[in-house]
């Protein structure tokens, strides 16, 4: 009887993840077949408003690089302060805070900085996107780092404050060190999120057509111009749209890759 | 003279009321190993811990009596209960090193590791950071083993090697007393003997205290022995006394291995 309800459990474990794997494998096919057909090398030469892709690519990454450049910083100093320096219910409350907004669907994220940024600045910005990512980007920086300083022991800490260093210089030099791979995968990990969100830009940045480097603007993006490409009527216009959900999933494949190898190198 | 003496200690955890260790009086001798044995939970690390003040890192502790330490230079003795201040502390930590029980290399080369403590001192003369590098990995004995691979990783020795070498960060920096918190009990019995070697070596220049649950341990390198039961000293001794001849019956239900 126990054997036949172990059989009956596993049977059922391996349909589940062959049921959920199906559907990984049809989405990723899907996107192969049609992103593929209409792929060509000139999607990197033109800008949209010539049938390419370039400036929304290019737009993408500079959005995701100032969301960076703000919330790794911010996140990397609050998750050291929660790990090295904070106690107390007023840190625990942080924390919670923190993993809350985590878990904060982003098109709220998006509304939140419509409010705050684009309304007062009069329209929509490249900064106003940069700062609704950087919001998406900030509580899972703060995670990672908060999680990875707890995995360092104790006494590493203290053997740096016995051999006369002060508590900063032992944080600075030596637990960080000690918990850098961590934290670089867990940063990789959180920018591939952002490079690839669609909702905090829709109302922050926008889109557009045309190549820009001017922040004070509606920016090119290229998960936006995915949602309004697909939302044409041409033929064309879709195609290019799978086209770019190709280019994007590739990119974010790659960050992802990036990330577990170098989890993998630390391990080995 | 004793380099250190401990005076009508007491010593209370944040959050607690019952103090963790009671007036407790020992002197650590000058060029000496003293050892702290007793059985778990009987304060010895405790005590230990108090001689660099490594317990501040956790606020909200309890002092009471004197720790006093002698400047052998202006023959005068200073309270170490009385510092406050971070730049006290960090001279304080300089002259009293501190060894752990699992080896804490930084995740960094062996040569940096051992040139920490020196750099954070202000030494930045290349040459100076250089000689005494290999002046502490010789006088730890482990010259030998790396100096052809100084810019490696410590990460890649093995634990005998990186506490020998958290030995020499920790002589780098000529401390007058150096703290071992049951150092070779996470080491196979060859890199045991080793570090054993060792610290009967350091203690021409260096005064040792000794936290070990290894009875032989403390019988074969220390001169003193403190015999520590629940938060009290029971008795302090030269270690072939307390060994041969203890004078109180708790010491010697311990030592014969009735209890503990």
């Amino acid at each position: 009887m126990r054997l036949l309800v172990n059989k009956i459990f596993l049977a059922l474990s391996i349909l589940s993840a062959l049921i959920g794997l199906a559907f990984l494998g049809w989405i990723l096919s899907t996107l192969f077949i049609k992103g593929l057909s209409s792929f060509h090398f000139n999607l990197f030469l033109n800008d949209l408003i010539d049938g390419g892709l370039r400036n929304l690519i290019i737009g993408q990454f500079i959005l995701a690089a100032i969301a960076a450049a703000i919330g790794i910083p911010l996140g990397m100093a609050a998750g050291i302060y929660l790990q090295e320096y904070g106690r107390g219910k007023y840190t625990t409350l942080i924390r919670d805070l923190s993993d809350i907004m985590m878990s904060a669907p982003s098109i709220v994220i998006g509304a939140f900085v419509y409010a705050v940024v684009v309304i007062p600045t009069g329209g929509t910005s490249g900064f106003a996107g940069a700062i609704a990512l950087a919001i998406m980007m900030i509580p899972v920086v703060i995670n990672t780092t908060d999680n990875m300083l707890s995995l360092v022991p104790r006494e590493l800490r203290e053997a740096g404050i016995a051999l006369g260093a002060s508590k900063y210089k032992v944080i600075i030099d030596i637990v960080i060190k000690a918990a850098k791979v961590g934290i670089m995968t867990g940063i990789l990990l959180a920018f591939a999120r952002i490079i690839g969100e669609t909702a905090p830009l829709l109302f922050t940045s926008e889109t557009s057509n045309y190549f820009s480097l001017d922040l004070t603007e509606s920016f090119p993006s290229l998960t936006v111009s995915i949602y309004d490409l697909a939302n044409e009527p041409e033929e064309s216009s879709r195609d290019l749209a799978w086209a770019a959900s190709f280019i994007l999933t590739v990119l974010v494949l790659i960050i992802n890759l990036a990330g577990r190898f170098i989890t993998r190198n630390k391990e080995n | 003279m004793p380099i250190m003496n401990i005076k009508k200690f007491s010593f209370t955890y944040p959050k607690t009321e019952y103090p963790s260790l009671r007036n407790i009086t020992l002197p650590i001798e000058k060029n000496k190993i003293t050892a702290l044995i007793g059985p778990s939970g009987c304060g010895k690390s405790t005590l230990l811990r108090a001689m660099n003040r490594i317990h501040d890192l956790y606020p909200g502790n309890k002092y009471d009596g004197v720790i006093d330490i002698l400047d052998s230079q202006t023959n005068t003795r200073k309270n170490i209960l009385d510092i406050k201040k971070e730049d006290e502390f960090i001279k304080l930590r300089q002259r009293v090193g501190m060894i752990f029980q699992k080896p804490t290399p930084f995740p960094m080369s062996i040569f940096d590791n051992v040139a920490y403590g020196l750099k954070i001192a202000g030494i930045k003369n290349k040459t100076e950071l250089k000689d005494r590098v290999e002046d502490s990995l010789k006088g730890s004995a482990l010259w030998k083993e790396v100096h052809d691979r100084l810019g490696a990783s410590a990460m890649g020795l093995s634990g005998g090697q990186q506490q020998r070498l958290c030995i020499a960060r920790a002589v780098a920096l000529k401390p007058e007393i150096l703290l071992f918190d049951e150092p070779t009990s996470a080491l196979d019995p060859i890199s045991t003997g080793a570090i054993e070697e060792l610290l009967v070596e350091l203690k021409k220049d260096i005064s040792i205290a000794i936290v070990t649950h290894n009875m032989q341990q403390a019988s074969r390198i220390s001169d003193f022995t403190a015999f520590m039961y629940l938060g009290d000293l029971i008795e302090y001794d030269k270690t072939e006394n307390i060994f041969l001849n203890p004078k109180e019956k708790q010491t010697e239900d311990y030592i014969t291995g009735r209890f503990g």
